[in-house]
């Protein structure tokens, strides 16, 4: 088959029939880039003024507590509103979640209390005969998952042992391919579904059941995709002939994937490669310029500033703040040794100069030591402007993942339309070593018919006595209660994703993914730095616990000092590097939905603080209801080696064991980097 | 052998040329009023002992970060109040292949003693370049302000000199006491120009960040009245040093 849209492209396996292969088409037509940033343009005039109303909207919105507007009759779906426009004669890329910009839309199906709570807040009521609907005759995946759960997850959330976890709010995570709308069209990708559908024939097992099922359903989702392009004027059926169609319909795949889901990170790949591609032809075709090509990347990114969801008070704080983990991945090398840099990843990059610095869209470079240096210096330069770029190790997660796998949120990496996960919020294993010392009773929460301390976990024996800690008994215990959180851990997200898959199922981000897609089972850890520190403290110096009333140890003396982990000392390192093996090993060894592969992150970035708040007095000598330390940073203070001995102990973390990515935060000032040069 | 060291700093980035790991001496003979390391005063607490070999292996663990010109610094304190430790450290290293750096006052160096001229020497065979501070150019205000007098310091200077060791000249400027007048500047330009191994000359702003240390320490802050200085207002001194 060969489409206008294609016309001057390299052919190869991905224009053959019935097959959808972005990679390849990306490797034989792309332009690397090994230059520098001088051929970059300002913003154009119709950018200046459609950023100026957008930021008087942001203005407005402030104004107004947080919401500018929000829907509370109609569900949102990717066809729900009619098109929504900010300037539509300056806008060069369109598409709005709602019909009017800055107008939050209603998304109910991860569950309708929180979406109703979420409303009232922010002082709108939900429109009762949508609430009626929701609560009478459409269940929703929170509903779904507290019919299933049992009285033990219920306790282990309710302890915030098992925390943040996806069960009233949509998971989100997944990464649609969203490059396949631009090159082969909504037709094409729903002609190879239809295939793979008719393929799954035979035995009807329930696995087969419901991969045909939700083929239809993301058949369908791609058919409403071209709908709502329509209704802005669009025909993406058939794959785009220019930059700006490209753009538009990469856009459009993501504006209906959000319309669809309000996901707890919303990303959207690794699109510049692609989307110069399109670039190149144009400016050798005579139909682009530099200016006009910086104002279709400009207008794209606008967009992508102002995707908003409509979410509790808690959720931000949660958060700290209201992210949408927009995360768009950019440059990288390449397999076969060229670069993935190309004017685009400038040109995107240019944008936090154009329009100044912003959080969103999250710019991520894909960091290699091999990356051009006009590039690096080109990022260095805007990092020191506006401190808006994220970096990540791309020599660490190529041999892993290929050449073409993005971020989702933050860290987690994943194949672009190959892989997905199952986003799985964080287990507290600081806690689980308290509850190891106290047989699994909860060392703050009270049980609500005995008054004493709630047991979270079947009785476990407890430390004994008022003697100094053992150490070897300890650890014992430790790993035992270690087995027990796992696998409760991993049966509470098999029913959390198997009721997202029932309730919330991401029909449009999963038809712009393989069929055959890889599974990733993503579980997380908070407080590792905690518990490495505790059991140093226990190990090298003396620990004595300190008992209320009932026996429950709820404080602890220490005598003596001890290792600490941040310090590139072997002794406590290797602690945490133990904790993260065993406790990843015990993951693995449990049943994980959809066959999915068991991975984990050490990477809480705000929300170790509300972590912290919910965990009592640990045998570090740290206080009940301060903050842990965010992702795999040692404790706050602790690390007194200095920077580099900091960053060794994380380094040692073993990457095998937490392939959905660890997180240290750092801040440095200017002047802790020298004096000149 | 062991030595008395109060910490270390992996990523050292104001002591030396590139990355360095620091490593801070326990023990100073002066009491400089400016000190922002009151807690390396006391060479009889404060303390952990390692072997140079144990210290050796540390530096030696961050030579990826190297690559720029850096090296380790020893600094402290006073790093030549333990000159058999420090010679045997810079020998390990040296083997090593990591550059080597010395920030001393220059306190310890007695000329007359053959013995003591025999240890310094020991330490400088493998030192790569020294960070030599002046604290004054005066030798009674010198007194004043570090409880010594600034005939050690200024024979360490010749004497570096006179071997053809590399140093980089530091005064931390305090405002109202480092120089009074046109003349103590010009002495102290002159004194420089008389060395033949300077490679850079340094003038820092005092600060007053030490000043929680010395509440810790339950010690008096000597300069209460002093006010900070400024990167700004430094340079031009700085430039007219290296006239």
């Amino acid at each position: 088959m060969m489409y206008e849209g294609w016309r001057g492209f390299v052919a190869g396996r991905w224009s053959e029939d019935a097959t959808v292969d972005v990679r390849d088409f990306i490797q034989k037509n792309y332009t690397p880039y090994e230059g520098d940033d001088a051929f970059l343009a300002h913003a154009t005039d119709a950018t200046k003024k459609l950023w100026d109303e957008i930021l008087e909207l942001n203005k407005k919105e402030r104004e107004n507590g947080g919401v500018y507007k929000a829907d509370t009759k109609t569900v949102s779906s990717i066809t729900s509103h009619g098109p929504g426009y900010i300037d539509r004669d300056l806008e060069k890329i369109v598409g709005l979640q709602t019909d009017e910009p800055f107008k939050r839309a209603l998304q109910p199906y991860g569950g309708i209390r929180m979406a109703a709570e979420a409303l009232e807040m922010y002082g709108y009521e939900i429109d009762p005969d949508t609430a009626e609907i929701f609560h009478k005759y459409r269940k929703t995946h929170n509903d779904g998952v507290f019919d299933i759960y049992t009285p033990e997850m219920r306790r282990a959330r309710t302890a915030h042992i098992l925390t943040g976890l996806p069960d009233t709010y949509g998971r989100g995570r997944i990464v649609g391919d969203y490059r396949r709308v631009a090159l082969y069209g909504t037709d094409h990708l729903i002609a190879c579904k239809e295939k793979d559908k008719l393929a799954l024939g035979g035995e009807m097992t329930p696995d087969k059941i419901q991969l045909r099922e939700e083929l239809s359903e993301q058949i369908r989702a791609l058919g409403k995709l071209a709908q709502m392009a329509a209704s802005y004027g669009f025909d993406i059926t058939r794959p785009a002939k220019t930059a700006q169609e490209a753009i538009q319909a990469l856009y459009f795949g993501y504006l209906g994937a959000v319309k669809d889901q309000n996901g707890a990170a919303m990303s959207i790949g690794r699109n510049t490669t692609f989307i110069d591609i399109y670039m190149e032809r144009d400016i050798a075709e005579g139909v682009l310029d530099e200016s006009s090509a910086q104002e279709l990347i400009d207008h794209f990114v606008m967009k992508l500033r102002i995707i908003k969801f409509m979410r509790t008070k808690d959720y931000n704080e949660l958060f700290s703040g209201d992210p949408t983990w927009v995360t768009e991945s950019v440059g990288g090398m390449g397999e076969d040794g060229r670069t993935l840099v190309t004017k685009t990843s400038f040109r995107i990059l240019h944008t936090l100069v154009n329009l100044g610095p912003a959080p969103e869209p999250n710019l991520t470079v894909l960091w290699s030591k091999r990356l051009p240096l006009g590039f690096k210096r080109f990022c260095a330069r805007i990092s020191i402007e506006t401190s808006s770029i994220q970096y990540e190790n791309d020599d660490l997660m190529r041999p892993e993942m290929g050449d073409d796998y993005c971020i989702a949120c933050c860290v987690s990496c994943m194949r672009v339309g190959k892989d997905m996960q199952f986003f799985g919020a964080r287990a507290n294993l600081i806690k689980c070593l308290l509850y190891a010392i106290n047989g699994g009773r909860d060392e703050i929460i009270k049980d609500k018919v005995t008054g004493k301390a709630l047991q979270v976990s079947p009785v476990f024996e407890p430390v004994s006595g008022d003697g100094a800690l053992e150490y070897e008994e300890v650890i014992l215990k430790f790993d035992n209660m270690m087995t027990w959180l796992a696998e409760l851990y991993v049966n509470t997200l098999n029913c959390i994703h198997w009721s997202h898959d029932k309730y919330s199922y991401e029909a449009l981000e999963m038809s712009l993914h393989d069929t055959n897609v890889r599974r990733f089972f993503a579980t997380g850890i908070a407080g590792l730095s905690c518990a490495a520190d505790s059991l140093s403290a226990i190990k090298y110096a003396r620990v004595y616990p300190v008992r209320d009333a009932e026996g429950l140890v709820i404080d602890f003396k220490i005598d003596g000092d001890y290792p600490k982990y941040g310090n590139n000392d072997d002794r406590v390192d290797s602690i945490a590097v133990w904790i993260v093996k065993t406790f990843m090993s015990k993951i693995r060894s449990n049943y994980t939905y959809r066959d999915s592969v068991p991975t984990m992150s050490i990477l809480t970035i705000t929300s170790n603080v509300v972590y912290g708040r919910n965990t009592g007095n640990t045998p570090d000598g740290r206080r009940k209801g301060t903050p842990l330390a965010p992702g795999a940073n040692p404790m706050h203070g602790r690390d007194s080696n200095g920077a580099l001995a900091s960053l060794a102990s994380v380094a040692k973390l073993p990457y095998e064991y937490c392939r959905d990515g660890i997180s240290n935060t750092f801040s440095v000032t200017p002047q802790s980097l020298g004096r000149d040069e | 052998m062991t030595g008395r060291i109060n910490s270390f700093e992996s990523f050292g980035t104001v002591d030396g040329p590139g990355i360095r790991f620091v490593v801070f001496m326990q023990g100073c003979p002066m009491r400089c009023k400016f000190c922002h390391n009151p807690e390396t005063w006391d060479y009889g607490k404060g303390y952990t002992e390692f072997t140079s070999e144990e210290v050796a292996k540390k530096v030696s663990s961050y030579r990826n970060y190297f690559s720029g010109g850096g090296g380790c610094t020893v600094s402290g304190g006073e790093p030549l109040m333990q000159p058999e430790f420090v010679a045997e450290l810079f020998a390990y290293l040296s083997a090593d292949g990591i550059n080597t750096c010395l920030d001393t006052s220059g306190a310890t160096f007695d000329e007359g003693s053959e013995v003591c001229v025999r240890k310094h020497d020991e330490v400088l065979k493998n030192c790569n370049l020294v960070l030599l501070d002046i604290k004054h150019i005066r030798d009674d205000k010198h007194f004043g302000l570090c409880g010594q007098s600034s005939k050690n310091p200024r024979a360490f200077a010749r004497h570096l000199s006179d071997l053809g060791v590399p140093m980089w000249i530091r005064q931390v400027y305090v405002p109202g006491i480092t120089w009074t007048c046109r003349e103590e500047i010009e002495e102290e330009r002159i004194f420089i120009k008389s060395l033949k191994t300077v490679k850079k000359v340094e003038v820092l702003p005092y600060h007053t960040m030490g000043k929680e240390k010395y509440e810790k320490l339950g010690i008096e802050y000597p300069l209460k009245d002093v006010r900070a200085a400024t990167w700004g207002e430094v340079e031009p001194m700085r430039r007219y040093l290296c006239s």
